[in-house]
């Protein structure tokens, strides 16, 4: 299965970017009037189907950019173009898949997954059954009925990213999906995240505290740096896809990792 | 006591036969005390006469008339309450400016005794039913309002999150995210509120009625009928029994979520 070249297939000319973010910035005032310099100067272009991980310590703006992205949260100057519209506010051209899980708890599996659909008023019967193929491509046929509460943190978690999948975005959000998950499970379900964004073809931009899950996946890693947030290198990972979980000990991996944490040697902060 | 007698007793039936025994006992050593002690039936009535006093209660048709006249109190007054509670509860929790307007207000007159104003509305709404259907409904607005209003801040901030960004409109967030998660605190509101209004009716009826429970104690105490006295308060403590569970068995329907995990918790 080694394809040499399956990552530079994807790059091509740029009517194929999706999204496009240039001079983002964004400050804001504490409380206690403080201003703080959360996002400088973020350039950033993510073509169609590119898997993107953005790494770095707290504080770095990491999340702040995400949550601009959702539109929850307002840029303070900036353009960002998604799909070739203007964003301003929350999108329907975009999932999320959050640090906690966030299922409603008195909700089934289903209904969970059901969520943008039902707020977006689209046709129940025709996405139900889209919702029931993603479960099922989760390995988690069987467990519609069920509610959260009687499922693990990962199956949960699981849930989530089929929610954020149900209404066919093109562009998939994750800020820091696999970070409250046992290391094993993590493993399990980066490889899982691998399968689903190959089959689904979506474009993804993952938050991620860890360098090595930020190199298993990404086509690309964006490393970012604090006060203010922004953007220090980009680093293209040129490993072959599929990419297996024996990888991580190869030199060629081992590479990537430590051109990324030489970034935070002085800060020292992140994720082994 | 065996470990398997300990799992019997954990067990719904054997929750019943431990209650069953237990009171048993309890009535048991209270006739006898009684009746060892020679107590007089003024000062405590043994339970056989109590049970004497409510069968010829009940035959008389007196115990049934006066109940359903509570009754009636309590419930529509609890209805009237919470009904009021709830909206004016929903109405703060929604709109900072009738926060500003009316909470003020409403503090001050929470912190009023009703028991102190019954004689007020009494004298205001007669001796009927009317006066008492209102203290109680005072008293059953509080416990909804304050538990509306924290209820519906209580949805946590990334359930919220996560709405907006599937575009939810803040109209679809009230509905779908902030009113299920309300649900649990207005069950606890209901229960305080409906335990509360058996006694919002009773205070109402000592103050002054021509019927009702509270009206058949002060009476059967004129004629220092003790016996009869503690029939009332049978009644009275079942009543109250009664709607608590009421409210408990549609609590465990309609907010099933919470109990699943507390049942997880125990059953572990």
């Amino acid at each position: 299965m080694y394809q040499p070249n399956a990552g530079l297939s994807r790059m091509s000319g740029a009517d194929r970017r999706l999204v496009r973010i240039s001079n983002l910035e964004k400050k804001y005032q504490t409380r206690d009037g403080k201003a703080i310099h959360a996002l400088a100067d973020v350039n950033l272009d993510i073509e169609e189907g590119e898997f993107v991980s953005i790494v770095g310590p707290s504080g770095c703006g990491k999340t702040t950019l995400l949550k601009i992205l959702t539109g929850v949260l307002s840029r303070s100057s900036g353009d960002i173009l998604i799909a070739g519209s203007r964003l301003s506010g929350p999108s329907r051209e975009i999932g999320v898949v959050f640090q906690a899980p966030v299922l409603l708890p008195w909700r089934t599996v289903i209904e969970n997954v059901m969520v943008p659909i039902q707020v977006q008023k689209r046709d129940r019967a025709e996405f139900e059954s889209r919702a029931r193929r993603l479960l099922a491509m989760v390995g988690l046929a069987g467990f519609e009925d069920k509610y959260p509460s009687e499922l693990s943190g990962g199956m949960q978690q699981r849930v989530g990213i089929c929610r954020a999948l149900v209404h066919d975005p093109s562009f998939l959000l994750m800020d820091e999906p696999f970070g409250a998950l046992d290391a094993m499970t993590r493993e399990t379900m980066n490889e899982e995240l691998q399968r689903i964004w190959q089959e689904s073809k979506k474009t993804v931009l993952l938050v991620t505290h860890s360098i090595p899950e930020a190199v298993y996946l990404a086509d690309r890693v964006i490393v970012m740096t604090p006060r203010p947030g922004r953007i220090v290198e980009v680093i293209k990972v040129d490993l072959p896809r599929p990419r297996v979980l024996a990888m991580h000990n190869t030199a060629e991996f081992g590479k990537y990792v430590s051109a990324i944490r030489r970034h935070f040697n002085s800060a020292g902060k992140l994720d082994a | 006591m065996s470990a398997e007698t300990r799992k019997y007793f954990n067990t719904a039936a054997g929750g019943f036969v431990l209650a069953l025994t237990t009171f048993v006992a309890f009535i048991g050593l209270w006739e006898g005390a009684v009746r060892l002690f020679d107590v007089p039936k003024i000062i405590l009535p043994p339970p056989t006469s109590i049970a004497v006093a409510f069968w010829s209660m009940l035959q008389g048709g007196e115990l049934p008339w006066h109940t359903a006249v509570t009754l009636y109190e309590i419930l529509l007054g609890f209805l009237l309450g919470a009904l009021g509670g709830l909206l004016l509860g929903f109405g703060i929790a929604l709109s900072p400016l009738s926060e500003r307007i009316f909470y003020p207000y409403v503090v001050a007159f929470q912190t009023v005794p009703k028991v102190a104003i019954a004689p007020i509305i009494v004298i205001w709404f007669g001796y009927g039913v009317t006066s008492k259907v209102i203290i109680t409904a005072t008293i059953a607005f509080f416990p909804l309002l304050a538990n509306a209003i924290m209820g519906l801040r209580a949805a946590p901030q990334d359930q919220v999150e996560m709405m907006e960004t599937y575009t939810a409109s803040r109209w679809q967030v009230f509905q779908l995210v902030r009113l299920p998660q309300a649900l649990p605190y207005i069950f606890v509101g209901l229960d305080v509120a409906i335990v509360l209004s058996v006694i919002g009716a009773i205070v109402g009826e000592f103050v002054g009625s021509k019927a009702g429970l509270g009206y058949l104690i002060l009476q059967k105490n004129f004629n220092f009928d003790m016996a009869g006295t503690f029939a009332v308060l049978i009644v009275l403590s079942l009543i109250g029994v009664g709607v608590h569970a009421l409210i408990s068995f549609v609590q465990r329907r309609i907010v099933f979520w919470i109990d699943v995990s507390g049942e997880r918790v125990t059953g572990a």
